[in-house]
């Protein structure tokens, strides 16, 4: 107390000696270098703004100006062709179609529950708080995976599915199937097809035997006459139906709607999978912060009156989170549009001319008919890439406004 | 009481009590029913739980079972694959898998990206959390969302048909295929997740920090600088990481521009070809099923996923870990 005292009169009295006062030895700084420090970098701040604002503006510009004068109906209606004035993208957009409606059908209900797990379902000792962290941080990794790797799963899980259902052969065949049938089919000396069944397609294609039977081009059964060469050839309908010893037959295969087969192959459903692979962690992470927004007093009133865990969610928590897990859902899907890689990965680039008929068709999206297009030499098909790129930021944009739309209409204060 | 007791007439008690009776002798669902519901749907939500771990597990258990497939093929050797710099899978007689060729394609490439997205992301987020009116805001933001939203083979295509151009023009050393091309496509293409991350850091940072210094006299710079970004500085670095993560896997850009021969330059106007970039040419070319060059596609794919993860992990680690708490 005492020494205080004396060194507060020294200091004091060092002030007081001081000719210019107890304030000398603070500096002041003029606040102007600061302020123009502070203005420089609002119009650093401002410039580098605009620049994302016109790299935006580049981007459309230079997409529009190379892309409009190939926009034509033609590109709606028309495949792939070699010819670039007659090609156009219909396939694609079918094969986008079905891979992302498929791919919504697998990834919601899966991603939604996760999230409800997570969210809704405190753990309930040490091993379930383990077991939920490491699902969180396992989602959070997933959601940094490349989406080539996904591909790369896809195309040992999910096309070949670890060759544990055997392989295809060349000619079909191999792995389980259903919903499809195998035929060998001959020409006939009358210029007709005839097609013979082929009960096991792993055998080589059958060779012509005198009673054979067969289906003709209106489906009615009739029976083959084989002759060898030499023989004089019959006159009349008989003609139809025969073959010389040597005709050689070619495989061909007619498929249900329903066709579906193990190994899963290159076709849709495979696409559909691994997309889902790559939107999986999206859909969660989206899921649960609506889900997290949900103010609890709404949880407490339910569980108040009664109402077991799962009757909270499914009346209370699920239906004022709707907006924002729709809004979630929404953009993943534009995401799930957009993904090339994986299904690049999958499904190679093949030429598909028709839309997809059955879960295993061979199939190509969008921006893989564009990726294609894109890497061709010839200066018509980057036009034609531009103006399918034109399409697609269309679709992907019209679902960003319809997710907006969705935040603002829905979206009630819930507190 | 008493009054209460003599308003309640014969009739409305038995009313009462009839009422009463059928209440409590209504058909209840059994609660053994309801209890085995929940437990069903309990199982159901936990079984789709541990689905994104099977995930995770088919994917390590894949890319190591054809990894080691690759590694017991003829002609492949751990010195070769670790040790040489040279990536020839396809051509000729003299196969070498010398992933570092790969590798220094994708960290060309990466480094050129992170150039433009960090900084400008950076930045960006500042001016939008500190500096931004909100008529700016409401320009830039969808801006930014829009840009974000664009598929990868889109800036693929404005790579190879708008920035090669311009760069050839600038410089003529610049071949058709280049590094930096795909690199400033792969920098846009990260400045919306770089500046969004960012930007929730920032928004973290309470009000009472900023309000503090801006009564000690500070300037809106000062602010920013030496108070947000310091505190916000966890969730900035774990937004620089996981950017760096999605340019390491990012796929279609660099198969348009980046080109198709493994070198090992740090020149960004020659050809490099990343890791992803050799999946695609895998993939899109005729390559038989079981080769050793197919085979070489899953060990590529175990080194960029092992890349990626480990800057995921430590991205969401720093996050957690370091996250300066405020009450």
């Amino acid at each position: 107390m005492n020494q205080s005292e004396e060194s507060e009169t020294q200091l004091r009295s060092g002030y007081e000696n001081d000719p210019k006062g107890p304030l000398a030895s603070i500096q002041l700084l003029s606040g102007e270098p600061r302020r123009k420090l502070d203005a420089r970098f609002r119009w650093l701040c401002v410039t580098i703004a605009a620049i994302s604002v016109l790299v935006l503006i580049g981007l459309l510009g230079s997409i529009l100006l190379q892309g409009v004068p190939s926009l034509s109906l033609k590109l709606l209606t028309s495949g792939p062709e070699p010819d670039p004035s007659e090609a156009g993208i219909r396939p694609a957009i079918f094969g986008t179609l079905w891979v992302c409606s498929l791919c919504a059908l697998f990834t919601l209900p899966i991603g939604v529950a996760t999230a409800i797990l997570l969210e809704e379902y405190q753990p309930r000792n040490r091993y379930g708080r383990f077991i939920y962290s490491v699902i969180q941080l396992n989602i959070s990794n997933l959601a940094g995976v490349p989406s080539v790797v996904y591909g790369l799963l896809g195309l040992t899980a999910f096309v070949s599915m670890f060759g544990l259902f055997g392989s295809r052969t060349s000619q079909g065949g191999g792995g389980l199937e259903i919903g499809v049938r195998y035929y060998d089919q001959f020409f006939s000396e009358g210029m007709r097809s005839i097609l013979v069944p082929v009960s096991d397609p792993s055998q080589s294609v059958s060779k012509p035997v005198d009673g054979m039977q067969g289906i003709d081009t209106s489906g009615n059964p009739v029976a083959l006459k084989v002759i060898s060469i030499g023989d004089p050839l019959p006159i009349g309908d008989e003609l139809q139906y025969t073959l010389f010893d040597d005709a050689e037959a070619g495989r061909i295969t007619k498929k249900s709607w329903y066709h579906f087969s193990l190994p899963l192959g290159r076709g849709v459903l495979t696409g559909a999978l691994t997309l889902m692979l790559v939107i999986l962690p999206v859909i969660i992470i989206s899921s649960q912060e609506a889900l997290r927004a949900v103010p609890s007093s709404l949880r407490d009133g339910a569980l108040g009156l009664g109402s077991t865990p799962w009757q909270v969610v499914w009346h209370v928590t699920l239906p004022s989170a709707m907006p924002g897990i729709l809004t979630g859902a929404i953009l993943a899907m534009s995401r799930a549009i957009g993904e090339t890689a994986p299904i690049l990965i999958i499904a190679g680039i093949v030429y598909i001319s028709r839309a997809p008929q059955n879960l295993m068709d061979d199939f190509t999206v969008m921006p893989l008919q564009i990726f294609n297009w894109i890497s061709r030499p010839q200066e018509e098909f980057h036009s034609l890439a531009a103006a399918g790129i034109i399409l697609l930021l269309g679709i992907l944009l019209s679902f960003n406004a319809l997710a907006v739309l969705i935040r603002q209409k829905l979206h009630k204060p819930l507190s | 009481m008493t009054s209460a007791d003599s308003l309640v007439t014969p009739t409305w008690r038995g009313d009462l009590d009839d009422r009463v009776g059928k209440y409590l002798g209504r058909s209840q669902r059994s609660l053994k029913l309801v209890r085995g519901q929940e437990t069903v749907i309990y199982a159901m939500l936990i079984a789709s739980g541990l689905f994104s771990l099977l995930i995770t597990g088919a994917i390590i258990y894949v890319l190591a079972i054809e990894t080691i497939a690759f590694f017991r093929s003829d002609g492949v050797t751990f010195a070769n694959f670790f040790g040489s710099t040279t990536w020839n899978p396809l051509l000729g007689g003299t196969k070498s898998f010398g992933i570092w060729a790969l590798v220094c394609g994708t960290m060309l490439v990466t480094a050129i990206a992170m150039l433009i997205a960090l900084p400008l992301g950076l930045i960006t987020a500042i001016y939008l959390s500190e500096y931004a009116p909100r008529r700016v805001r409401n320009v830039l933001k969808p801006v930014l969302e829009v840009l974000a939203g664009v598929p990868t083979v889109v800036y693929g295509f404005f790579a190879l048909m708008t920035i090669t151009p311009i760069l050839q023009w600038l410089h003529s050393g610049f071949s058709v295929y280049n590094a930096a091309s795909a690199g400033i496509a792969v920098g846009i293409l990260c400045l919306p997740t770089v500046c969004s991350l960012a930007e929730d850091a920032l928004q973290a940072v309470p009000r009472g920090l900023r309000e503090g210094a801006y009564g000690l006299g500070a300037t809106r710079f000062d602010v920013s600088v030496k108070v947000v970004v310091p505190a916000a500085l966890s969730g900035i670095i774990s937004a620089f990481l996981l950017a760096i993560a999605r340019a390491v896997g990012e796929t279609m850009i660099v198969a348009l521009a980046a080109g198709s021969l493994a070198q090992a330059t740090l020149d960004p106007r020659q050809q490099v070809q990343t890791m992803t970039g050799f999946m695609v040419q895998m993939a899109s070319g005729d390559v038989s099923n079981y080769g050793t060059e197919y085979y070489s596609m899953y060990a590529v794919a175990f080194t960029l996923f092992i890349m990626t993860l480990a800057l995921t992990m430590v991205g969401n680690i720093v996050r957690r870990r370091f996250r300066e708490t405020y009450e």
